[in-house]
């Protein structure tokens, strides 16, 4: 129904099926776990393609970038929606800021107060930033952007370069703040059935609260909040 | 309820009429002469000649003759591709304008109010999408496989339905879905409260299966998977789940994906937050660590009342929620109501959903519509006899776990209010004595 258009490639190897016919081919699969489709990939293909970055620094590419070269592309390339210093514009995400206020009733979930590794800041910024022209910017011209984040935010000093050698040492300020063992389930409600409280009482309500988009006709553009 | 009926009367009538405009000049006039045309709204028909005077009346039900009864409906493939009534044209995804700074990076709702069954169908399906939705060439896209691996390899998408396939029905939900609500009662609507959950028929390859084309070394341990929008979404998985119940799919209810789906492929991962279902999945990379990405450390981590933050809560834990009544579809007067509604775990199968109408106070058990299955959206209902004073519908549900979906209250407790994520707690519904319903918090 879906299949997708036949290329010359896979008729090829169709015609080596013919071919290999009168070989029993039957369960092969099944015995070597392995049925051999797809091409190998090579190293150049997958250096072009691996991009990710670990705290350990494992995926770091040459090059270096200052706190200075970052301030002026972080000017150009992505103030408009973060703001100068990282403090975000409108809705856009806050990169700076927010130290402490993770027990507030408002948390700011920053750079600075909240990402447990550098590494990530490098790893995001050079695969989905700038939001407008994802996967544009040099590795340079990412150290240097990465470098400037860490800045704003007094992790590091004016005079850091960042490189594959001095990015995995910087330790975030939140980093002991996480635990990566699900601690679930932690609520386990009781299965009562018959007089399991006293009556109920409405504490809150969204009526006349003037926050729900439409539900009916066309979608709502207007509701700001 | 006359006036509606004749407004729609009149919809239908100005749909004819540009129906008719796209027809050739014969067929048209036969088309125009046809009673479809003429009977469908008394004030546009009246105005031809030659009308019965039964086409003028406003209503089709006995003991009138329908229109459409009287005339000749629409040829085959007049849709060659089928599309809802246009009756139906309420039944549509909708965003939350003042959540996201803009539709690119951004979320759309299904709306569970109008679905029966346990299927969502395809467009309806909730849309999250972190850089937009790409549009991608399925003969030009590849997904690599590579890492800790004895054999890269690239698979091009002829290449991957060629493997064995299955099938399988699974919700995602977004983890996020009702996170608007910890600190109160917000949105009055079932589609904005919850309908970042749906559910489909996925048919695609087993991630085992893939994997053990790669051949995984010894020392692999974690999978990385990538998307290929412009936000190269990325989740560390471990291969314990990857190599479970995980596939790579292309079908979602029985048609390629959707675009927002994925097209051509995506990772499903049952049972687990819909952001680790990687989307226009691209590259599958086999590790000896998770990779801490964006999307694992500074988005979706669970933050507690202490400052302090769990990582790698994958599981969605049992939910349920009823979705008639709810605030879009309220009761319409005093009787026999069948209260219905949706749970579902990411632990497995559901083994029992209870319905309260006063507000926790007393339960009774709902019966489950099959088909039950594991890591799915299941129904439940429960027959009610509504004497018009106000109530508080209520529904739990209790997983193959035992696990018992929680009141606010408690997973407040526990959780505190800034978590954003995992909000499964029980939906009160407050039925007014006008038959309107309103989304409350209870204390």
């Amino acid at each position: 129904m879906f299949s997708f258009h036949k290329t010359p490639r896979l008729i090829a190897s169709t015609c080596c099926g013919v071919l290999l016919a009168s070989i029993p081919l039957v369960g092969a699969a099944e015995q070597t776990g392995r049925y051999g489709y797809g091409e190998p990939a090579t190293d150049e293909q997958i250096a072009a393609w691996d991009i990710d970055i670990r705290p350990d620094g494992m995926g770091l590419p040459e090059g270096s970038g200052t706190v200075d070269e970052g301030m002026a592309i972080f000017e150009t390339q992505c103030s408009s929606c973060h703001g100068s210093f990282g403090e975000g514009m409108g809705r856009y995400p806050k990169l700076a800021g927010g130290e402490g206020s993770l027990t507030e009733d408002r948390p700011e979930k920053t750079v600075g107060s909240f990402w447990p590794y550098a590494s990530t800041l490098w790893d995001y910024i050079h695969r989905a930033m700038p939001f407008f022209a994802p996967q544009s910017l040099t590795d340079d011209q990412v150290y240097a952007l990465t470098a400037y984040v860490l800045n704003l935010n007094y992790i590091v000093d004016g005079d850091f370069v960042a490189n594959k050698e001095t990015l995995p040492k910087v330790v975030m300020p939140n980093h002991d703040n996480f635990t990566w063992d699900d601690p679930r389930p932690v609520v386990n409600n009781d299965r009562c059935m018959k007089d399991c409280k006293e009556e109920a009482t409405v504490s809150d309500s969204a009526a006349g609260k003037n926050l729900t988009p439409s539900t009916t006709g066309p979608l709502d553009e207007g509701i700001t909040q | 309820m006359l006036g509606k009926l004749r407004r729609l009367n009149q919809g239908v009538s100005k749909m004819a009429l540009e129906e008719s405009e796209r027809l050739p000049s014969s067929e048209r006039r036969r088309f125009l002469r046809s009673g479809l045309f003429t009977a469908g709204g008394a004030m546009v028909g009246g105005a031809l000649a030659g009308i019965a005077p039964r086409a003028l009346a406003a209503t089709q039900y006995p003991p009138e003759i329908p229109s459409w009864t009287r005339t000749l409906g629409s040829g085959v493939v007049t849709d060659p591709y089928g599309v809802p009534s246009p009756f139906e044209k309420e039944v549509i995804r909708r965003n939350v304008p003042w959540l996201t700074a803009d539709k690119i990076s951004s979320i759309s709702f299904t709306p569970l109010q109008h679905l029966k069954g346990i299927i969502t169908p395809n467009g309806l399906f909730f849309e999250r999408h972190h850089a937009g939705r790409p549009e991608i060439d399925p003969q030009q896209h590849r997904l690599m496989i590579h890492g800790l691996v004895e054999r890269p390899i690239i698979l091009s998408m002829e290449d991957l339905q060629r493997f064995p396939s299955v099938s399988q029905i699974n919700f995602i939900e977004c983890p996020a879905n009702g996170g608007m609500e910890w600190r109160g009662a917000q949105l009055n609507s079932l589609q904005f409260l919850h309908g970042m959950v749906s559910c489909a028929e996925w048919t695609g390859v087993r991630l085992s299966t893939l994997l053990q084309e790669a051949g995984i070394k010894p020392e692999g341990k974690w999978l990385l998977a990538e998307g290929a929008d412009g936000a190269a979404m990325t989740r560390s998985i471990p291969l314990e789940k990857a190599l479970d119940d995980v596939i790579v799919a292309y079908a979602q209810n029985g048609e390629a994906l959707r675009r927002e789906q994925g097209y051509p492929i995506r990772l499903v991962v049952p049972g687990w937050e819909g952001n680790t279902h990687v989307k226009w999945l691209r590259r599958l990379e086999v590790g000896d660590k998770p990779w801490m990405q964006r999307e694992e450390t500074s988005k979706y981590t669970d933050l507690m009342p202490d400052g302090t933050a769990h990582g790698f809560t994958w599981v969605m834990e049992a939910k349920s929620v009823i979705t008639s009544p709810c605030p879009e579809m309220p009761l319409t007067g005093n009787g026999i109501h069948q209260i219905e509604g949706l749970a579902w775990s990411g632990r497995g199968k559901v083994k029992a959903v209870d319905v309260s109408v006063d507000g926790g106070q007393n339960w009774q058990q709902a019966q489950l519509r099959e088909p039950v299955m594991s890591k799915s959206l299941t129904r439940f209902s429960l027959e009610w006899k509504w004497d018009g004073t106000p109530a508080l519908l209520q529904s739990r549900v209790i997983d193959e776990t035992g696990y018992v979906q929680p009141t606010l209250t408690q997973l407040i407790e526990a959780r505190g209010t800034n978590s954003i994520y995992h909000k499964n707690s029980i939906q009160t519904w407050q039925v007014n004595a006008d038959g309107s319903v309103v989304n409350v918090q209870l204390s």
